[in-house]
């Protein structure tokens, strides 16, 4: 039978505020146990909750972003259960009425596009932190984190594939991290998802049972996960047995999933409006503000470099993987590169060396200004590509940030390429004495021959050499 | 059609809400939450076409504050009221599954 896939994500985005969403205290990573907790947090009998704005203003900021309707009217509500991370003995969410209903991303797979919907998002809080370390049989518990404001994204159950899922919670983080409402720190906890994940004989109508992975951190673990899920599914449905509606972990070491104990109760929540807090209002001045102070959009921002840049829609969408990489393109184009070429250099040799060493583009030693400083000596002739390389190489190494950075290296290093006719005529002619048989091969109609040949100039000139000039200087003499 | 609680509702309730209701006590709170139905009952009586639900008992907004980091750090005085604390720690009877 052929089984088809069907996934939803909830995902926990946690929001780049100073200060708590009920309470004034820090929501600060890495500070020592409960020294960030106010009375609210706590759960002190008669301490009252009071909101905090710039959450609201995240929440419609993410809106806005993705095309939704943000709710003029939205409501908090109690989500009840015990849970020694939670003192309050509930935690103050969003059920009917969430601050934004809707919207849509896009995501791209194998080249194809695809339009996620979105349910809802609301706000809410964060729970605090048990710690399971050995305390003579107790667990110990750290309320830093209870109370830190959190946006819930939940989507509609429209991804078809572990490579859908993983291409949405990229697409989601790309955008949160970009309008800035998240930092993104995954290790943190910062962008924590669950994956709903069930499977359905193709052309079923409804839904199979689903069953839901709990706080997968990292886009890896998304993938590994859905596919143990949907492994797991398919061989029990077709052993015989039926999926039974469950909270699963994922345990990355075994890349399997377990569910956890069931607890009979607790899908029990009991939801209902916190007497607390008033209704949520948000007014229209307050949503035009808003979209009136967005940033320019990743789709947006592609699309105008296509048109003013003239480069593909595939370097386009790489360069506006994030905010700070499309800054450092267009700065570069800005300084005097050619976009072509600014664009091959980013995605090509800077990108790879990051990478190498697991840096982000804002910890590039190189500037902008000195990357197009480089740039333009290709575009120029002064240097060829090979030795480019090299000079950013060095660059790198030596963290230039002058615009003329590369022209002082080049001139320090005497890599200028060597353009002149005469001295590369000399060069070719003892290449051509010295190398019998690629000659030969050449003449006998081997066009790789003249490569090889080409390479030993350009070996001989240690690299200063002019390829496209050495090339024709033989082709010439070879006639 | 007047809803009312059974015994073995009452006990779940009491359980979700980790309140210890003896076999006494139970028929007791059955009738008392029951009354509560009854009130219920009597206000869906009331006509509210059109008239949109509130979610709060009085008419009023949600008072925003301004993102400021103002609480000081009060842990010693927290903590001198908790029955067991270590390293900082709120102990707790241990909850991993």
């Amino acid at each position: 039978m052929k089984w088809e896939v069907v996934i939803g994500l909830e995902v926990h985005t946690q929001l780049t505020t100073q200060s708590k969403i009920f309470s004034s205290a820090s929501t600060a990573f890495g500070a020592a146990p409960n020294t960030q907790t106010a009375v609210v947090d706590i759960a002190l009998p008669g301490a009252l909750p009071v909101m905090n704005k710039a959450a609201v203003e995240k929440a419609i900021q993410f809106g806005l972003a993705i095309g939704a309707k943000v709710n003029q009217r939205s409501v908090f509500a109690r989500k009840n259960y015990f849970y020694p991370d939670l003192p309050k003995g509930y935690q103050i969410s969003q059920f009917e009425l969430p601050v934004v209903e809707g919207g849509a991303i896009t995501i791209n797979v194998d080249g194809v596009d695809k339009t996620i919907n979105l349910t809802r998002a609301h706000l809410e809080e964060d729970a605090g932190k048990s710690v399971h370390e050995d305390f003579h049989g107790l667990s110990g518990i750290d309320l830093n984190r209870a109370g830190t404001p959190l946006l819930e994204i939940v989507s509609e159950p429209e991804m078809r594939s572990a490579a859908e899922a993983v291409a949405y919670a990229k697409a989601l983080y790309s955008l949160v991290t970009w309008i800035g409402i998240c930092d993104g720190n995954m290790q943190e906890g910062s962008f924590r998802c669950d994956v709903n994940v069930s499977v359905r004989p193709e052309g079923q109508k409804e839904f199979g049972t689903r069953r839901e992975v709990k706080n997968l951190n990292s886009f890896k673990f998304i993938e590994q996960a859905v596919k143990a899920e949907v492994q797991y599914q398919i061989e029990l449905i077709e052993d015989g047995g039926k999926v039974q509606q469950a909270t699963v972990l994922f345990n990355p070491d075994t890349g399997e999933t377990r569910a956890m104990r069931s607890k009979e109760d607790a899908h029990d929540y009991r939801y209902f409006p916190d007497p607390d807090l008033p209704p949520l209002v948000i007014s229209d001045e307050w949503v035009e503000r808003v979209r009136s102070e967005l940033p320019e959009l990743p789709a947006a921002m592609q699309a105008r470099f296509v048109e003013q840049y003239g480069i593909p829609a595939y370097d386009a969408a790489t360069l506006t993987a994030s905010k700070a990489l499309a800054g450092y393109y267009e700065a570069t184009v800005a300084a005097g590169a050619d976009a072509k070429l600014a664009s091959n250099w980013i995605m090509g040799d800077v990108s790879a060396t990051l990478n190498r060493e697991e840096k982000d583009i804002v910890d590039t030693p190189v500037s902008a200004e000195a990357l197009a400083g480089l740039i333009r000596r290709v575009s120029d002739n002064t240097i060829n590509n090979k030795t480019a390389k090299d000079v950013l190489r060095k660059m790198w190494d030596e963290g230039v940030t002058d615009p003329n950075g590369a022209d002082a290296i080049i001139e320090r290093d005497g890599l200028k390429q060597e353009t002149d006719t005469g001295a590369l005529e000399a060069i070719v002619d003892e290449v051509i004495a010295n190398n019998a048989k690629s000659v030969e091969e050449y003449r006998a109609g081997k066009e790789k021959a003249l490569n090889a040949l080409v390479g030993q100039c350009m070996k001989a000139s240690k690299g200063k050499g002019n390829p496209g000039v050495l090339t024709e200087l033989l082709k010439q003499k070879l006639a | 059609m007047l809803m009312s609680l059974s015994l073995d509702d009452v006990r779940r309730i009491a359980k979700l809400a980790r309140i210890a209701v003896t076999d006494t006590e139970l028929a007791a709170t059955q009738q008392q939450l029951n009354k509560i139905f009854t009130l219920i009952e009597e206000m869906r009586a009331v006509d509210t076409t059109g008239i949109a639900p509130m979610a709060h008992a009085q008419d009023v907004h949600l008072r925003l504050r301004d993102d400021v980091a103002t609480a000081p750090d009060r842990r010693d005085a927290f903590q001198a009221i908790a029955p067991a604390v270590e390293n900082g720690l709120y102990l707790v009877p241990k909850v991993i599954e």
